[in-house]
């Protein structure tokens, strides 16, 4: 018998140890299918943050590098400034990226670092149990804000993809997300994008992921994605936010 | 080989390129800056890089990235820049990636002043980050050392696969003094097969990370850690002594205070008394078979510029075999070579004008 469907080459044979329903499982995919359509398994480097993908390097079929909380970008530069020619991408959750670790995801773009970033965003801190991030929405109850998110004392939410776009040395900056099968096929293409920009050196990548959270939201994984589209995308615009010229012609 | 006047710092800059560095990432803090500045202007001629990071966390994270690949990198920074890079050193230290670590220490606590001060001793000395780690540390007291211990700590940081940590002050960091531009040691060191260099590059993927979430892997791990570490503590002991032979009392002192210690046993010598020198060159591991035989020693004086720190090494080392005191100063003040003297006379109650 043919074996007409199974896990792509740039993952490896270890299953997923995420929570039913939490769609990193998704978007692992979605980066191992590209690494394996665009044949650069064998010349990437991943850079893992803390968190919920903290374990994320064993499930990756390319090498990897664990970092600190947020500071996957800045190992990640150290490894591109050493190994120019390999392809390097930092994979991390929004209070990674957009809270302990927003320095660097500011200066990487600024210095048109020639890396890729994908940000999961969940709107919660996961792996430690559901507490406040900078992308929590208005009004959403965490158990670091029992009573919901008071803008008046905690501020809006920071759209990170928005943010990084108006930094020069970022040249493609894509906000996608895994709610349906549609938007699963346009993250895809905005991955493989990304993952293309850095082969030609062209700049800073970076792509934001809308993600479920079932375990911390409360929520079934049905009910969480329906969540997930009435309250976030109205929130985080999705699609291409930014392809500067010389992407263009990509 | 050549002879050139440079600033502590740039001999240390300049050891670096020699060392075969060609990666540097840091943050400019005084009395470090001359580091980066000089090799801002040098790394590129010699075909390498110089970053400087968004914040000293950003540097140091910087270095465990390039060092992943098994690069030689260096960062360098003073104090509170390198209170900053301490979460890195401890991952460092974790995974076990060879970088050298340049603090040209100024006083503390907070922001402190310029003037030379050993007041990160502990810091440097005893982890300085979270979780039970240690990292060689080496201490110069002239210019020349800041280059030639440049050049070890690259050589020691491969062989051990450890952070290296050059302990320093300002005082050292300005000073101009001729420095001989000697060619890099030829050490026999180990292959780095750890390093993250592409799957492709060996036919399997490889990781580094120092994450488990199952108990006894993480004592299993601290275990292979603290062996290294004894290993360590045992081979690369250092420490240089200076009229020890006949010594009745000793002076222990590091860096710039080896240097003071050296004239007070000089003037001591004058006024027909029995006094020598311990300079640890190791301050982690701290020289301690240097202090084994201690017997025809009536007393220990250890000159610190801070509020007394390695005096708790020295006194474990010493093992109650002799007293030991403290003559020391803070806050940017060096003790001149009488002041050291003069405390000397006064703890151990000896019969001499000084």
């Amino acid at each position: 018998m043919q074996k007409v469907i199974g896990r792509p080459t740039g993952l490896t044979e270890l299953p997923f140890h995420y929570c039913p329903g939490c769609t990193h499982g998704i978007i692992h995919r979605l980066i191992g299918e590209v690494m394996a359509e665009l044949g650069i398994i064998e010349n990437t480097i991943g850079v893992a943050p803390v968190g919920c993908a903290g374990f994320s390097l064993d499930f990756f079929a390319c090498d990897f590098v664990g970092a600190a909380h947020g500071r996957a970008q800045a190992v990640a530069t150290g490894i591109k400034r050493s190994l120019p020619d390999k392809l390097v991408f930092t994979y991390q959750g929004d209070g990674d990226i957009a809270a302990i670790g927003t320095s660097h995801a500011i200066h990487v773009a600024a210095r048109g670092e020639k890396i890729t970033s994908i940000m999961v965003n969940n709107a919660v801190f996961g792996m430690t149990g559901g507490q406040m991030a900078p992308t929590t929405l208005p009004g959403m109850k965490t158990t670091t804000s029992p009573y919901g998110r008071d803008c008046a004392v905690f501020g809006q939410p920071i759209d990170l993809p928005k943010t990084v776009a108006t930094l020069s040395g970022a040249v493609y900056v894509a906000a996608g997300s895994v709610d349906t099968p549609k938007n699963i096929l346009q993250t895809k293409k905005y991955l493989k994008k990304a993952f293309q920009v850095q082969q030609m050196g062209l700049g800073f990548s970076f792509v934001s992921i809308l993600s479920t959270c079932p375990t911390n939201w409360a929520l079934s994984p049905v009910d969480s994605l329906k969540w997930l589209q009435d309250n976030m995308i109205p929130v985080y615009e999705l699609g291409e936010l930014k392809v500067a010229e010389e992407v263009k012609a990509l | 080989m050549s002879r050139e006047l440079l600033k502590g710092n740039e001999a240390i800059a300049e050891a670096a390129i020699r060392s075969g560095c060609r990666l540097f990432f840091g943050y400019p803090i005084t009395p470090s800056t001359e580091i980066v500045e000089y090799l801002s202007k040098h790394m590129p001629k010699a075909g390498g890089t110089v970053l400087q990071g968004e914040d000293e966390i950003a540097s140091i994270n910087m270095c465990y990235g390039a060092a992943a690949t098994g690069a030689r990198v260096m960062t360098a920074s003073s104090s509170p820049g390198y209170s900053l890079k301490q979460e890195g050193l401890s991952y460092l230290a974790a995974v076990e990636l060879p970088v050298v670590v340049v603090n040209i220490n100024r006083s503390g606590p907070g922001l402190g002043g310029l003037g030379p001060s050993q007041a990160d001793y502990f810091q440097c000395t005893k982890g300085g980050g979270h979780g039970d780690y240690r990292v060689i540390v080496l201490a110069p007291s002239k210019g020349q050392e800041m280059y030639d211990y440049t050049m070890l700590a690259f050589d020691l940081a491969d062989k051990w696969r450890t952070p290296v940590v050059i302990l320093s002050d300002g005082y050292l960091g300005q000073m101009m003094e001729p420095i001989e531009l000697k060619e890099r040691p030829a050490a026999e060191l180990p292959p780095k097969t750890w390093a993250i260099t592409g799957a492709g590059s060996r036919g399997k993927k490889q990781n580094l990370a120092s994450y488990t979430l199952t108990n006894e892997i993480g004592e299993a791990e601290n275990l292979r850690w603290q062996a290294k570490f004894e290993k360590m503590r045992q081979a690369e002991q250092r420490w240089e002594t200076f009229h020890t032979e006949d010594a009745e009392y000793i002076i222990v002192g590091y860096g710039s205070c080896g240097r003071i210690g050296k004239s007070a046993v000089l003037n001591a010598r004058k006024k027909g008394l029995k006094v020598g020198l311990i300079r640890p060159i190791t301050l982690w591991p701290f020289p301690v078979k240097a202090f084994e035989n201690m017997k025809n020693v009536k007393g220990i004086l250890t000159v610190e510029l801070n509020a007394g720190q390695m005096i708790e090494d020295v006194k474990l080392a010493v093992n109650c075999q002799a007293p030991v005191h403290l003559c020391n100063r803070m806050g940017g003040i060096m003790p001149s070579e009488n002041e050291v003297l003069r405390k000397l006379v006064q703890v151990f109650n000896l019969a001499v004008e000084v």
